[in-house]
């Protein structure tokens, strides 16, 4: 087929998808379309500071692809922001508000920023057919997308969190073999998100044979003295610690009152941002963290951002200090998921505004490979992703960063992957039970 | 004001005094205005637009009856509780494992069951109120708060053993329809809410509710006067925990669809008590109006900010001038009226009626 035909006919197919997604009149546009993509974002509340630069890094990278690449494949992107101040309520009213589109252009992924909210929006996003993609977070059973469609824990489920960290300490002791006879305790959140990480790490101390030590910290967590005298008196290997807010602060400090070495502390991808660190103040120095966003500054894609958005003062950030943070690179992360996804999408639909279903053959098709993520800038940044219909997970590796009282460094051997065929079975088992609980009948493995 | 109302008065707990020698309405008026707004709301159903249903309606319907039930507790039996949050997490747990574990029993036979297990527990933590009150029970129900959301995050057989400690509902039909889409959730609560509420009626103009009304203008008196006070405690704190084990469970499964213990902490509680305060205490309207202001005002509120607004302001800044405005709206409420919106309304209604004679 020549040029000039194919173009056509892909005119002729976005056409169709933005007449599809209008659902009144036939209104022929002579601009080209734009792409919405709404932000639930949480900017004032208990949790605003985390994240403010979130939504920095994930604005920023829009901005990127609108003012630098012209969009994707043409088709720029508009946000709008709602607040959900990280409560459950509040977010599924934004969703509510915003899952119908704007001006014509459908919801391709929406983002709820809140464990509660995406656990809210479990059911609801089947049935509007609105991926709902949490990066770090959401439930882990969700990763079989046969029984859950629209849900997406891509990047790095809490039982990868958990696997990845195992894994580095068996780096650092010379192999996996070196595990047996280790004790390591896990100082976690007394929620349903800190006891998430239980039950694989309970299978991994049986695999490799460790000890495993649960020790759980009630919320908020503002005094630990009784688990840390604890933690003495056991002398653990390695502490993973399972943070939230103020609890990663005041562990650290409180570890390095009892005289744990801070250097033996590995916390969990919500402990181990700037944020955690800083209140710690030299306490924290040394102190470890897994992460599948690492801190830098250096990364192509950042210094791009440096350059077009940052220094022309288009960016979103309040606080240019927190430029190459984790939490802006997780929003970058972010934004390069969703862009990705939108730009497979295009590939099957026509270059348009995608709508959900649309992303949802994005994402389950997303194949980022190491090539994909030079083109991008990422490499280093962001982890190889392939997902299909029975993954929607895709990478499950981290990187552990140590702070070093000013920043952040890389100290694991690049990415530190999860043991995912062993942990696989376990959460189709626990997705299979869901889809019983719930008489979900699951969709095939795969999907065209 | 009596001894006993000057106390309540200072715990901030006093309710509107008229109330109690108000006479029951004979007019046909209030009751076919009843009857036609809630053949209204059912008409609702027929809306075509989730957002209304899911962001609404809902959640309003839902804390209105969370409000009722801590009124009857709070406003009518003058008892105080920060044990809301609890009691509907205990009625959504418990009906999630009726569903599940009992798959025989019909809806509605697991919602009440699921309440009747919330009004237990409501039982067994009013039990420091007979001894204890004001502050020092508002205290002591704060043990509920604590213990009721720990124990259901502590032992996983309450949430099926999910990694995730959430519930989320099995199957939610009645009479063989399925109401799993909004319309359906919506019908669901509203049903629910229109028969508590008649319940909840009846209750404060019974034997009960007098009782009730006597325990909270005087213990002692009402204890002369022959009225076992221990025993109405104790059925206020049943009945009121059986309305929000309810609202508990429609929260859960009409509203939400999928929730873990987290979703009914303190911040719960103290919305709920809100809600009574700002609507009106030991008044029935008082909870829905006071669910009106606390939940729908502030969509409202961001919903005229962002089309007024909307890209001009910064998205931070106006977040928080929005949490200024709302907030400035209830402390001038509470100065112009600490009585609430209810007495707000009864006062509006007289000077209406005396009009042309009296502005």
């Amino acid at each position: 087929m020549s040029k000039p035909i194919l173009t056509a006919a892909r005119r002729a197919l976005a056409g169709a998808v933005a007449l599809s997604a209008l659902s009144v009149g036939a209104e022929t546009r002579a601009e080209p379309a734009k792409q919405y993509f709404p932000l639930a974002t949480f900017r004032v509340g208990a949790y605003a500071s985390s994240g403010i630069p979130v939504w920095a890094g994930e604005i920023d990278y829009f901005r990127y692809v609108n003012d630098v690449e012209g969009g994707i494949n043409g088709v720029k992107l508009v946000w709008d922001e709602c607040e959900t101040e990280w409560a459950v309520e509040k977010g599924v009213e934004c969703y509510e508000r915003v899952k119908g589109g704007k001006d014509g252009s459908p919801v391709p992924i929406f983002l709820p920023h809140g464990d509660p909210i995406s656990k809210a929006l479990t059911e609801k996003s089947v049935s509007d057919k609105i991926p709902i993609v949490t990066i770090a977070y959401g439930r882990t059973e969700s990763i079989d997308g046969r029984v859950f469609p629209y849900s997406f824990p891509v990047v790095f489920s809490f039982w990868s969190e958990a696997s990845s960290t195992i894994n580095y300490i068996a780096e650092r002791e010379g192999g996996k073999d070196k595990l047996k006879g280790l004790k390591i305790a896990t100082v976690y959140h007394d929620s349903p998100y800190g006891k998430e990480t239980q039950t694989p790490l309970a299978y991994l101390a049986k695999t490799y044979g460790f000890e495993d030590i649960q020790i759980p910290v009630p919320h908020p967590g503002n005094d630990q003295s009784a688990q840390w005298a604890k933690i003495r008196q056991i002398k653990p290997d390695y502490v993973f610690l399972r943070g939230w807010g103020v609890m990663t602060p005041v562990a650290i400090k409180t570890a390095a009152k009892t005289g744990f070495p801070v250097d033996h502390i590995i916390g969990g991808v919500w402990s181990g941002s700037e944020e955690d660190v800083r209140p710690a103040g030299a306490a924290a120095k040394g102190y470890l963290a897994v992460t599948p966003f690492p801190a830098g500054a250096d990364f192509e894609i950042s210094k791009k951002i440096k350059a077009e958005i940052v220094d022309k003062g288009k960016s979103d950030l309040k606080d240019p200090k927190s430029f190459g943070s984790v939490y802006y690179n997780s929003g970058l992360d972010e934004g390069i998921i969703a862009v990705e996804a939108i730009r497979t999408a295009q590939k099957k639909f026509g270059v348009g505004p995608i709508n959900g279903e649309q992303a949802q053959w994005g994402l389950e098709h997303l194949d980022i490979d190491d090539a994909r993520l030079k083109e991008i800038g990422a490499f280093g940044l962001e982890q190889p992703l392939k997902l299909s219909a029975k993954d929607h997970e895709g990478g499950g590796a981290g990187k552990i960063i140590q702070w070093d009282g000013e920043k952040w460094n890389i100290v694991s051997n690049g990415w530190v992957n999860s043991d995912r065929s062993l942990l696989l079975p376990l959460i189709y088992e626990r997705a299979a039970a869901y889809a019983k609980e719930k008489g979900i009948t699951p969709r095939a493995d795969a999907t065209n | 004001m009596s001894l006993a109302q000057a106390d309540l008065a200072a715990t901030g707990l006093s309710a509107a005094p008229d109330e109690v020698l108000r006479p029951a309405p004979t007019s046909v008026l209030p009751r076919a205005l009843g009857a036609i707004g809630i053949a209204a709301l059912y008409g609702l159903a027929f809306l075509p637009n989730d957002y209304w249903f899911n962001a609404i309606l809902i959640p309003f319907l839902i804390m209105a009856l969370a409000g009722l039930g801590l009124n009857l507790l709070t406003g009518y039996a003058g008892l105080a509780s920060l044990g809301s949050g609890a009691f509907m997490s205990v009625g959504a747990f418990a009906t999630y494992n009726l569903l599940l574990r009992a798959p025989a029993l019909p809806l509605a036979a697991s919602l009440i069951l699921g309440g009747g297990f919330a009004a237990a527990a409501g039982v067994l933590f009013g039990l420091p109120s007979l001894r204890i009150k004001g502050f020092y029970l508002a205290a002591a129900t704060l043990a509920a708060q604590f213990f009721l959301p720990w124990l259901f995050n502590q032992y996983g057989w309450f949430s099926n053993y999910t990694t995730s400690g959430s519930i989320s509902a099995p199957r939610l039909v009645a009479f063989g329809r399925d109401l799993s889409h909004p319309a359906g959730r919506y019908l669901l609560t509203l049903t629910a809410v229109v028969l508590l509420t008649a319940l909840a009626r009846n209750i404060v103009r019974s034997q009960t509710g007098r009782n009730w009304m006597a325990i909270r203008d005087m213990e002692t008196a009402a204890a002369v006067g022959g009225i076992p006070v221990g025993f109405n405690k104790l059925a206020a704190f049943a009945v009121s925990s059986f309305i929000l084990g309810i609202a508990g469970a429609l929260w859960a499964f009409a509203y939400l669809g999928t929730v873990d213990a987290s979703s009914f902490d303190l911040n719960r509680s103290f919305t709920i008590l809100f809600i009574i305060i700002i609507g009106g205490m030991g008044s029935i309207a008082g909870a829905f109006i006071g669910s009106a202001f606390v939940i729908l005002l502030p969509i409202l509120i961001s919903h005229l900010a962002e089309s007024a607004f909307g890209g001009a302001v910064d998205a931070g800044q106006l977040q928080n001038l929005e949490k200024i405005l709302f907030g400035s709206l209830i402390v001038i409420l509470l100065i112009k009226e600490p009585h609430g919106l209810t007495a707000l309304a009864a006062k509006f209604r007289t000077r209406l009626r005396q009009w042309p004679l009296k502005v």
